[in-house]
This record gives structure tokens, sequence and C-alpha cells, in this order.
């Protein structure tokens, strides 16, 4: 599936005066492609995701979703920070949860999400409570219940910003062997250039707020990737020029009020 | 398992000193007594009280107090803990809910229960209504208020996260609504309970002629300064055994808490 946001803008009322976050911000994505979404904190990042996600209305503009899903059940699925996780659900109840919304039987939901509990090395945890996992496993609970709920984006929010530096490129690795093997598309919101260029088939660059399309970059560094990639010169080279466009845009958020 | 040992142990050694205190405490008001240091006639050794409850429960004339007493503050609870949590759950959830009520819940809340003791009898009589009432009425605000905290509590993502599964209002309520303000709400039933328990005392005193509250008042214009004691120690205990079976069914029914 793709999403066409077409000319979103987002204006917040709030106390101290209306915000614009988002300005005619434009975006169009392939079928099983991996966008990342790169900007300065602040830049709207977020509330574009929140927008396809359909948890916010944008102000202007449309957000369309084309071509067929694969299987019933919602288009997208958003995967939050480790906490995103319901800390009063088991692993099982929670990684079936876009399955029970759907409203389908337990011993159902338990059959068609052992392969990915079991794909994500959760078998052994299934009856435990979040708070008995690490984050990286609460990680990969949010990532198992977006992929079990059946869309066909998934939209990650900064999902591993929480994790530490290790945990992070273990996670990173795992997401790309994910979406190679699921045919998901992704879009996938960080402020990490790294990330975004080990993980992206293109990056979209925003602006500081408002938030609007910068520059596109393609990645064409080869697939399967994996950490040592990030060596390469050509990874090093993308990742200098990212950040000089990148600097001007975090300078000037800087300067900006909250 | 080192991580566990840890905590573990110092979980012992505090559990001890707690005993130490419990026992520190008792020996000082029986050798004080014991010494003479004080008038044995109003203020008895806790062994002379520890003989005089268990003579009083072995004939029988505990039980009947008891009883009452019991029954009494678990019909008033069970209504007022029931009341509340609908009424708390309805107006953690809906702000047009919580907009009506606020104002009434914010009036009525800081009122002394008891106050409102001869109107419920001129207007239900006199008899086991104005007990269970004002008991109810106890157990009520404590729960409400700490289930509107409680949802209020629960954290945006997971609304956002139900939503994005495309979760319904009744699924939204029973998978985060409830789970997420449950810990708060049994916290609210906690301090219900220990309320519960006062207010059936403190109603019987002043109105019943059975129950725990009524022996105590009656002790006490009969001069049976022991009895007076005893009442109390029995109070006491229940207390203790409430807080501590509310404990169980929190654990049991929260299973998700983090141990502390």
């Amino acid at each position: 599936m793709k999403v066409n946001c077409h000319q979103v803008s987002k204006l917040f009322n709030t106390r101290n005066g209306d915000i614009l976050a988002l300005e005619n911000m434009s975006l169009q994505t392939e079928e099983q492609e991996f966008v990342c979404i790169l900007g300065p904190s602040g830049c709207g990042k977020t509330t574009l995701l929140r927008i396809i996600a359909g948890l916010l209305k944008p102000t202007e503009g449309k957000i369309r979703y084309e071509g067929n899903k694969s299987q019933d059940g919602p288009s997208t699925a958003l995967v939050f920070q480790e906490h995103g996780v319901f800390p009063w659900m088991n692993v099982i109840d929670n990684v079936c949860f876009g399955l029970e919304t759907r409203g389908i039987a337990k011993g159902d939901r338990c059959r068609m999400a052992m392969p990915l509990i079991e794909k994500m090395g959760l078998v052994r945890f299934t009856k435990n409570y979040p708070h008995q996992l690490s984050s990286g496993m609460k990680q990969r609970v949010g990532l198992a219940r977006a992929l079990v709920s059946g869309a066909d984006i998934l939209l990650m929010d900064e999902p591993f910003a929480a994790l530490d530096a290790q945990m992070r490129l273990i996670m990173q690795e795992q997401l790309l062997e994910i979406h190679r093997e699921y045919h998901k598309s992704v879009i996938y919101v960080t402020h990490d250039i790294e990330e975004a260029i080990m993980l992206a088939d293109r990056i979209i660059l925003m602006t500081a707020r408002p938030g609007q399309v910068k520059n596109e970059i393609k990645v064409s560094l080869p697939r399967p990737r994996n950490v040592n990639g990030q060596n390469a010169s050509e990874f090093v080279k993308m990742k200098t020029e990212i950040w000089g466009q990148i600097r001007e845009e975090v300078e000037q958020g800087i300067r900006q009020p909250l | 398992m080192k991580k566990l040992s840890l905590p573990l142990k110092r979980v012992r050694r505090e559990a001890w000193i707690s005993i130490f205190s419990v026992v520190f405490v008792i020996s000082l008001w029986e050798a004080v007594v014991d010494l003479g240091w004080v008038n044995s006639t109003f203020f008895p050794s806790p062994s002379t009280i520890a003989r005089a409850t268990v003579d009083s429960l072995a004939s029988g004339e505990l039980t009947g107090h008891i009883s009452i007493t019991m029954a009494r503050m678990f019909a008033g609870f069970f209504a007022g803990a029931a009341s509340g949590l609908v009424i708390g759950l309805a107006m953690g959830w809906s702000k047009e809910v919580r907009a009506f009520l606020d104002p009434i819940v914010s009036v009525t809340y800081p009122l002394p229960k008891i106050a409102l003791l001869p109107l419920i009898i001129l207007l239900v009589g006199i008899g086991e209504g104005p007990v269970i009432m004002i008991v109810a009425l106890g157990a009520f605000f404590p729960v409400l208020v700490n289930c509107v905290a409680g949802v209020a509590s629960i954290e945006p993502i997971y609304f956002d996260v139900a939503r994005n599964y495309g979760s319904g209002k009744l699924k939204t309520f029973a998978r985060v609504v409830l789970p997420g303000s449950l810990p708060m709400a049994l916290a609210g039933l906690r301090l219900a309970l220990g309320m519960s328990l006062l207010l059936t005392v403190v109603v019987e005193m002043s109105i019943a002629t059975k129950g725990l509250g009524a022996m105590l008042w009656l002790s006490w214009q009969t001069f049976r300064i022991e009895k007076i004691y005893v009442a109390i120690v029995i109070i006491a205990i229940l207390g203790l055994l409430l807080n501590w079976l509310l404990g169980l069914a929190g654990k049991r029914l929260a299973p998700w808490r983090e141990a502390r």
C-alpha cells in the first residue's frame, strides 16, 4: 500500500497562541518502501506520523491510502517507544491486541500470533508482563503487535530512541530483516542520521518548524544491510552531506520558542 | 539471583526491626504496669487484656458483636464502593459527566459524614438503615476520587494505541480505562475499607445497642475498663486483617504492578 500526503498543514491552537507545526507537507511512498523522515526536534515529524495514522486531523490537505491491502485489518500500525505496550497485559495479549479489536477469537489470535512471537524470541515470555521484560524485548512486543495486526504500513516514531546504543543496532538489523521478509512499507521518524541511512530507501529531510520537505535523498546502499556497512565510504560521505543540510535547520530550531 | 538476594536480605532485616518494635512496646507497657508505675485499673497490662479477650471470645459474647459489626461494615462498604467505582470511572472517562458532578462532589466530599447522622435518622428512621448509609457514604468518596484520578493518570499513549488498532469505545473501556485505573482504584478501596470500619464503630457508639462500637461505649458507661480495651484490640485486629486481605486481593487483580 502507498500513502499519499497532499499539501498537509497542521495548526495547533495553544494557550500561548497558534503554532504551525506543518505547512504544505507533501509526501508519497511506494509499495514496500522504507522511508525515513529526518529532521530537527520539534519540526513536526511526530505530528505528521500521527496524521498519517489517523490520530490527528490535518488542518488542511489530504491523506490518501492507495493500492490493495493484502489482508483485512487496519492499514497502518503505529510502533511507539517501549512504553507503547500495555503494562497490564501479558506479552501474548499485547501482541494480539490488534486481532482482539477485530473480534477474532482467542484461540485463533494465538495461532496467528505464534509465528511472530517465535520470530521475535518471545516464546518463553508469553505470560510475562512488560515490567518483567528488558526494554529491547518490550520493543519487540510492540513490533510484533504491529506486524500481527495485518497492517500494510508500519509507522514508527523513534521506536529505538530509548534503547541503549548496542541494543539499538541489534533492533535496527532485526527491523531490516522484518522489512525484507514481511513486505511492509515503513515510515520511520528519527533524528538520528546514521539510523536513517542504515534503514531507508529514501530519506525525507524536514525543515525546522513549520515542517516542510527540505530535500529528498535516495539511499542506494545495497541490501541486505547490516551494522558493518556503516564504515563504507559511501555511508560516511552521505552522513556528512546530510549533516551539512540538517545543521542549519537544527540551529534555526534552537532559536524557536517551544 | 545475585540481584534478588540483596533486597530480600534487606526486607528480612526490616521485618525483624518491625517485629522488635512491637515486642518492645508491649514489654515496656507490661513492665510499667507490673512495676506499679501506672494505675492498673485504668491501664491494664497487655497480658490482662489478652486474657480478657480470650475469655470473651471463648464465652461467645464477642462473636455476636463482631459479626454484627462486620455485617454492617460490609453492607455499607460494598454499597458505597460499588457506586463510587461506577460514578468515578464515568467521571474519569467522560468530560461531560465530570463537569456535571464535579461541583456536587467538591461540596460534599470534605463534609464529615458522621455529621449527617441526625439528618439521615430523620429521613430513614432508626435501625440498620442510618448505620449502613453513613458507612456507604464514607466508602463512596475515597473510591470515587481515586477512580477519577486513576483514569486521569493513564498515559495518553495507551489511548492512541487503542485508537490506532481500531478499538471501539467499549473495548477501550475494558482494555485500557479499567485496567489502567485499577491500581489507584485499589488504593481507594483500601482507604474506603478503613473508613468503613471507623464509621461503623463511631455510629455504633452513638446509636446502636449491639456491635463492637456499642459494646465499647456500654463498657465505658458501666465502667468496665477491661472490656473497653478488649473492644479496641478486636477492632485493631479486624482493621489489620481487612487491610491485609485487600492487599492480597489487589495483588491478584493487578499482577502487572511492579513489586515494590
